[in-house]
């Protein structure tokens, strides 16, 4: 027999169910409904103090952010970042429609790529689908303006998440994708991210950069700002 | 692998003997409990997400028909493969098979306990692959050809002057005299190391922390990103997952998310939970072509229903061993297989046989600390004690112990004559243990040849009870306690 209904008919013979479904079936009921379960209060908060906590869980975790009033302030920051970490003048963006329609040269005088993740890339920019702040977690979703490449190959990583995006819960972030992909879809990959790499594997010694970014910044874009 | 169980007793001795892993083992004792009970506290709702997160996996095992086939859908809807394994045989030859067919040279892997469980890779090896580890403490110990000791810290047994001369030994293309001192060094060499090699995989292997069956979606948590690089940059993306990682929807997932790294290691949420639905879109710029999910049975649906169901809960945190008294002093090498400590002691003999893990289950002081943190509260000393009576039954054990225990029971169902016994017990005892303790006892050897053995304050418990009955004050203070 296949392996397939062999596990399944033990399955079923252990659980006491025939293989001909006969009314509703449980476990279909139960993703139709996808009701949420107990979500903790510490996300239920209005707009202003869900950006604050976002802050405040996100720094706690090693990303450092900072708020700017709109999406033209975006190259100054990254400028400025780089140069305080002296790091070289040259950048990979995601093809995203808010970046590419910065004035990169205009306001600064860095090499601007754009494009998916390459092993050479040493600071990427990317733009994030949505912020929690209950965890002060990043979500990334992929897609031709997003791609998943640029989260983990650079040392550094600079994310710009709108104000607005940023949800109490994860839950809220989930009802948005279901929103927008249909129900039981989702983009290839959804990245949470909460804070830089780490790793504690040598003698439980905590150090940032194992495999993704060694640095997590984060640039809100809070109209409410300016 | 083959286990080492039936030389628990001699590993255990030779663990205990090992200076680099108890020191290991100390600090691990104080870490991984004190952060977790950090990140409960932060959480007001924490012990009712336990509570649910149990439901939910309960929910899942009493239709798990239903959900892998609703979730096997969801996955060819998507555009994946799913090939179901009965066994570590079937699901090595189906990984080899997938790895040949897209003419793989190296597979990267992110840690997966199953991938060690059906040992693939030296299955792999064996067939002119190259299988690398990219978890830092997986790599390690891959160099070492050892076997992890600790599910989310794999190398944990190991201190940084061992890692360092590992890498002096295998990346022998390097400098011999190069500076490894700090731990950031090392890390650094393995960085550099692991990159070459993401960036040239041809297949990336990871397993899956959960499956979800409204989506057809696996769930990777980890906190150095390999898992990332793993499944978004070779050609081919090959899930290796046991049949009870399912768990419904995401809000179901969101939900044991929120107590897995507070279980595990003490963080809200570990650095990267990712979410993979399938081969890259169309319009997409990077992720693998082929999505599929090796999906393995071995020996779980023989505990549906059984007396070890609730064992198909665990979602491997690795609390019920930062926990337990026996593993903080032997580590997991002792337990001779791929897992180790309470769930280790309990999930071994249900996949590899009573007969070879029978030291197992009995390597426990049944404290019950691993159920108090179990954030799927399996009912772990429970199902320690069922081994044990199977045990029993089946005749397993010294005659010594056995005729012991067959005593010990026959007396403990005659309460009248238990306590007249322990009455005169505890007397001769304390009389001949005029200093507080024996340094030997008749049947008592293996405790004494180690340690003294306490003498009995004075009486029984039941005795000084009932005195408290009569009045005296200490009985009384006693009674509150027990009622």
């Amino acid at each position: 027999m296949a392996a397939r209904e062999e596990i399944l008919d033990r399955l079923r013979a252990k659980l006491g169910h025939s293989d001909a479904l006969n009314g509703e079936n449980p476990a279909l009921k139960h993703i139709e409904d996808h009701h949420k379960n107990l979500i903790p209060k510490r996300g239920s908060l209005d707009k202003a103090q869900r950006v604050d906590l976002f802050v405040q869980e996100a720094t706690r975790v090693n990303a450092t952010v900072v708020r700017v009033g709109s999406f033209d302030d975006v190259p100054d920051q990254v400028s400025a970042y780089l140069r305080e970490h002296q790091l070289p003048a040259k950048i990979k963006i995601a093809p995203h429609h808010s970046l590419k329609s910065l004035d990169w040269q205009q306001k600064t005088s860095l090499m601007v790529d754009e494009g998916r993740g390459k092993g050479d890339d040493g600071v990427s920019v990317s733009v994030a689908y949505g912020g929690v702040a209950e965890t002060g977690t990043l979500v990334m979703s992929s897609g031709p303006q997003t791609p998943t490449s640029l989260n983990f190959l650079p040392l550094d990583h600079i994310v710009v998440l709108e104000a607005d995006r940023i949800a109490g819960d994860y839950e809220a972030v989930w009802e948005r994708l279901r929103a927008q992909f249909g129900p039981g879809k989702l983009p290839r990959t959804v990245n949470w991210i909460t804070g830089p790499s780490r790793t504690a594997d040598i003698e439980q010694t905590l150090l940032l950069g194992a495999h993704g970014p060694q640095r997590l910044h984060i640039l809100i874009v809070d109209p409410s700002e300016s | 692998m083959q286990p080492t169980s039936p030389n628990f007793k001699q590993n255990a001795r030779d663990a205990i003997a090992d200076d680099p892993l108890q020191a290991a083992l100390a600090k691990l004792a104080v870490g991984f409990p004190m952060r977790r009970l950090e990140a409960a506290a932060r959480l007001p709702e924490f012990e009712d997400l336990r509570d649910q997160a149990r439901d939910i996996k309960n929910h899942v095992l009493e239709n798990l028909d239903h959900y892998l086939e609703a979730y096997e859908k969801k996955v060819i809807d998507s555009g994946g493969h799913v090939h179901w394994c009965r066994d570590a045989k079937e699901a090595r030859e189906t990984i080899l098979d997938i790895c040949r067919k897209a003419d793989a040279k190296t597979v990267t892997k992110s840690k997966s306990m199953i991938s060690e469980e059906i040992a693939v890779n030296a299955y792999l090896e064996e067939n002119g692959i190259e299988p690398v580890e990219t978890d830092l403490g997986e790599y390690i110990i891959q160099l070492r050809k050892e076997p992890p000791s600790h599910i989310i810290a794999p190398a944990i047994h190991l201190s940084k002057e061992q890692v360092a001369d590992t890498f002096r030994n295998s990346h022998i293309d390097l400098a011999a005299d190069r500076d490894l001192e700090e731990p950031r060094a090392l890390l650094e060499e393995a960085r550099a190391r692991l990159r070459e090699k993401f960036l040239g995989a041809d297949v990336g292997l990871t397993g899956a922390n959960m499956l979800i069956a409204e989506t057809g979606t696996n769930v990777l948590v980890t906190n150095e990103g390999n898992a990332d690089l793993t499944n978004n940059l070779p050609r081919v993306h090959v899930v290796i997952a046991s049949i009870e990682k399912i768990v419904p929807t995401l809000e179901d997932a969101s939900t044991i998310l929120r107590v897995l790294a507070r279980s595990a290691t003490g963080q809200d949420i570990s650095v990267y939970t990712t979410f993979c639905t399938g081969p890259r879109r169309p319009e997409d710029l990077d992720g693998p072509e082929e999505y599929h999910v090796v999906l393995l049975d071995n020996g779980r649906s023989e505990m549906i229903g059984s007396e070890f169901h609730e064992m198909l809960r665990c979602i491997r945190c690795g609390a019920c061993l930062n926990h337990c008294p026996i593993y903080k002093s032997v580590g997991g090498h002792a337990y001779g297989w791929v897992y180790s400590g309470p769930m280790g002691a309990v999930l071994i003999p249900n996949l590899i046989g009573m007969e070879e893990a029978q030291h197992l289950p009995n390597a426990s002081t049944l404290c019950g600390k691993c159920e108090s943190v179990c954030p799927m509260r399996i009912p772990l000393p429970k199902m320690l004690r069922k081994w044990r009576e199977r045990q029993f039954k089946a005749e397993m054990g010294s005659s010594t112990a056995r005729w012991a225990l067959r005593s010990w029971a026959w007396l403990a169902k005659r309460p009248a004559l238990y306590r007249w016994t322990m009455t005169a017990g505890v007397a001769l005892l304390s009389q001949f243990g005029g200093r507080g303790r024996f340094k030997s006892l008749p049947l008592a050897g293996g405790w004494t040849s180690k340690r003294d053995l306490a003498a009995p304050a004075g009486d029984t418990f039941i005795n000084q009870y009932h005195k408290g009955a009569r009045g005296d004050q200490s009985g009384a203070l006693m009674r509150k306690k027990v009622h």
